[in-house]
């Protein structure tokens, strides 16, 4: 896989050789069929990604093999179990910089992630008069939580605005982090405008007041290099199926000394030490906040798309996105109807691009786009108070991965076209 | 998707989506309601007058996507004239229509019958049923005597 062609791009900065696309595809059975007559583009990667064969072939394996529950059982398959499930967890820790693997919690997604933290923590140490700092933004994910928490508290949830370009306005910053702020919840990189935060700089500015900090890293750790112990991050948060794993398996990462303090976020088997009716220990860390049977196969998959991935390099799958998303935006600028959304230059942005056009509705976008085979996704993209922002109700939105290239974007520029012809005479 | 796109965006839905009817406001309407369909930010106005228990002006202003624009231009222009008893019933129809149940008259009601198409398209029914669940929200409070003016939702559980 990911055999080397010759294309380079020196004016990005990018020498090295891009991502064989074609033999990429191979590994993905679901992108080899037809929609409706046409070859499939699938250009929805920001909900989520497509697996591999060695993930699929993962799952089978581990059910036909080694299924068990974990951690209790003293057979033979309980152990097998349990090393695959946790083998997923070392890989994980190491992924992401090298962190202890009793940081890292799975979860059923990001969102649960948040949650955890939104209950464990946030319960532990938010009161009234604190404030919360979020964006202008943010996923829902990285948003009800808090508000919600905010609202059991009285504490209040501030946000720091955008630019007129899909940045963070930080001019005023230094009203926004203040000795109030207990905690700060930013996104990694924007799910409708691509936008890249300067992470390690608003994290310096949070430990400087005292504040904690989580990031939702669910559209960063699939397409570049993450290191949570660089960023400086308390808390860090992605989803397994946005890169190239299975669904309902996330991470939450979080400092140990945090996790220790924290109380259960949910109780049960598997995060006790000893049970009486008087008196009830927890677990030692991660086990502690995985309550229950957990989703063992998936996790035990997430293993073999994390080898995929490094398999490539992040490194180059960054590199391959960059390139291909200014391919893109400057397709798609030759649309004059088209409005795109975020940052107009690559190197800032991840390769989530939302656009609208001027007459013909985000939903009737989709559905046209899709008559020729190629997925999008239109609304809000969880995301309406940033929409309402932006002045958008909804908008369309193309999101790349490294299965995609140039002739996707030719087919998805070619298609809209042709929408416009159809819709509006 | 096995359905093709003409199924959906037939040549009498796009007619009615590049020009809606009912477009003129009514200055002193008795039936007057909005909806709005937050899962995409569709948004819809409407007004009638009565007179005699007659609707005898529609108006429609809808912002959205094409379904929703050309169901409300239909519902504009197929209600006018109609008693409210009448519109009534057609509007249950088209519901009925929609949600793939019996119906009886949507047929002989012209362009109305263009809207089956949006049943191959499940995630656009919404769209479809927008103006006329705003209308009979409309005509409940008309009939209430509220004088007040509703708005709804396609995510409350009445649809």
């Amino acid at each position: 896989m990911a055999k080397e062609t010759n294309q380079t791009a020196p004016s990005l900065g990018i020498t090295r050789p891009t991502l064989d696309v074609e033999r990429l595809k191979a590994d993905f059975p679901i992108l080899s069929q037809k929609i409706g007559g046409n070859r499939l583009v699938y250009l929805d990667n920001a909900a989520t990604t497509q697996k591999p064969r060695s993930v699929l072939n993962a799952i089978i394996e581990y059910y036909r093999k080694d299924n068990a529950n974990i951690h209790r059982g003293l057979h033979t398959l309980a152990e097998r179990a349990t090393e695959a499930y946790e083998n997923t967890r070392t890989h994980v820790a190491k992924f992401i910089g090298g962190v202890s693997t009793e940081e890292i919690i799975f979860t059923r997604g990001t969102t649960e992630a948040i949650n955890l933290v939104a209950y464990s923590w946030g319960e532990q140490n938010i009161r009234a008069g604190d404030e919360i700092l979020i964006t202008d933004m943010e996923h829902h994910a990285n948003l009800v939580p808090w508000v919600m928490l905010a609202q059991r508290k009285g504490a209040t949830v501030k946000r720091i605005p955008l630019t007129v370009c899909g940045h963070l306005d930080l001019t005023d910053i230094a009203n926004l982090i203040t000795p109030k702020t207990k905690l700060v919840a930013i996104t990694h990189v924007s799910n409708v405008l691509g936008t890249i935060n300067p992470i390690a700089e608003l994290v310096e500015m949070a430990h400087k007041v005292g504040a904690k900090f989580l990031c939702d890293g669910a559209q960063a750790v699939p397409h570049m290099p993450v290191n949570v112990k660089e960023l400086g991050v308390d808390f860090y948060a992605f989803s397994s199926h946005k890169m190239l794993g299975p669904t309902g398996v996330g991470v939450l990462y979080g400092r140990r000394e945090l996790l220790e303090a924290m109380p259960p976020f949910q109780f049960g088997g598997e995060m006790i030490r000893e049970v009486r009716f008087d008196s009830i220990t927890w677990n030692d860390l991660p086990h502690k906040f995985e309550a229950g049977t957990p989703n063992i196969a998936d996790v035990v998959a997430f293993d073999a798309a994390l080898i995929y991935l490094e398999e490539i390099g992040l490194e180059r799958i960054r590199e391959h996105e960059i390139l291909l998303t200014k391919y893109a935006i400057e397709k798609l600028s030759k649309i004059p109807s088209l409005t795109i959304l975020g940052p107009l230059d690559a190197a800032q942005r991840g390769g989530a691009i939302a656009f609208a056009d001027a007459d013909v509705h985000p939903h009737d976008i989709s559905t046209f786009l899709d008559s020729r085979g190629i997925a999008i996704r239109s609304g809000h993209h969880c995301a309406q108070t940033l929409m309402r922002t932006l002045g958008f109700v909804a908008t369309a939105r193309a999101s790349l991965y490294i299965y995609n290239d140039e002739a996707d974007i030719d087919s998805l520029y070619e298609a809209l076209k042709d929408m416009r012809a159809y819709f509006c005479v | 998707m096995n359905h093709s796109l003409d199924d959906m965006y037939r040549d009498i839905i796009l007619d009615h989506y590049r020009s809606p009817r009912g477009k003129a406001p009514i200055p002193h309407p008795q039936i007057s309601s909005n909806g709005m369909n937050p899962s995409c930010g569709d948004e819809i106005s409407m007004a009638a007058e009565v007179s005699d228990g007659t609707l005898t002006k529609v108006h429609v202003h809808c912002r959205g996507c094409a379904i929703s624009v050309a169901s409300g231009s239909m519902l504009a222009e197929v209600l006018k004239g109609k008693s409210v008893a009448e519109a009534k019933e057609i509007a249950e129809d088209v519901r009925r229509m929609l949600k793939g149940e019996d119906c009886g008259r949507v047929e002989s009601l012209g362009d109305l019958d263009a809207l089956k198409g949006v049943r191959k398209f499940p995630v656009r029914i919404k769209c479809a049923l927008l103006a006329w669940m705003t209308f009979m929200a409309g005509i409940k409070e008309y009939e209430a005597g509220s004088g007040t003016q509703v708005k709804i939702s396609t995510e409350d559980d009445a649809i």
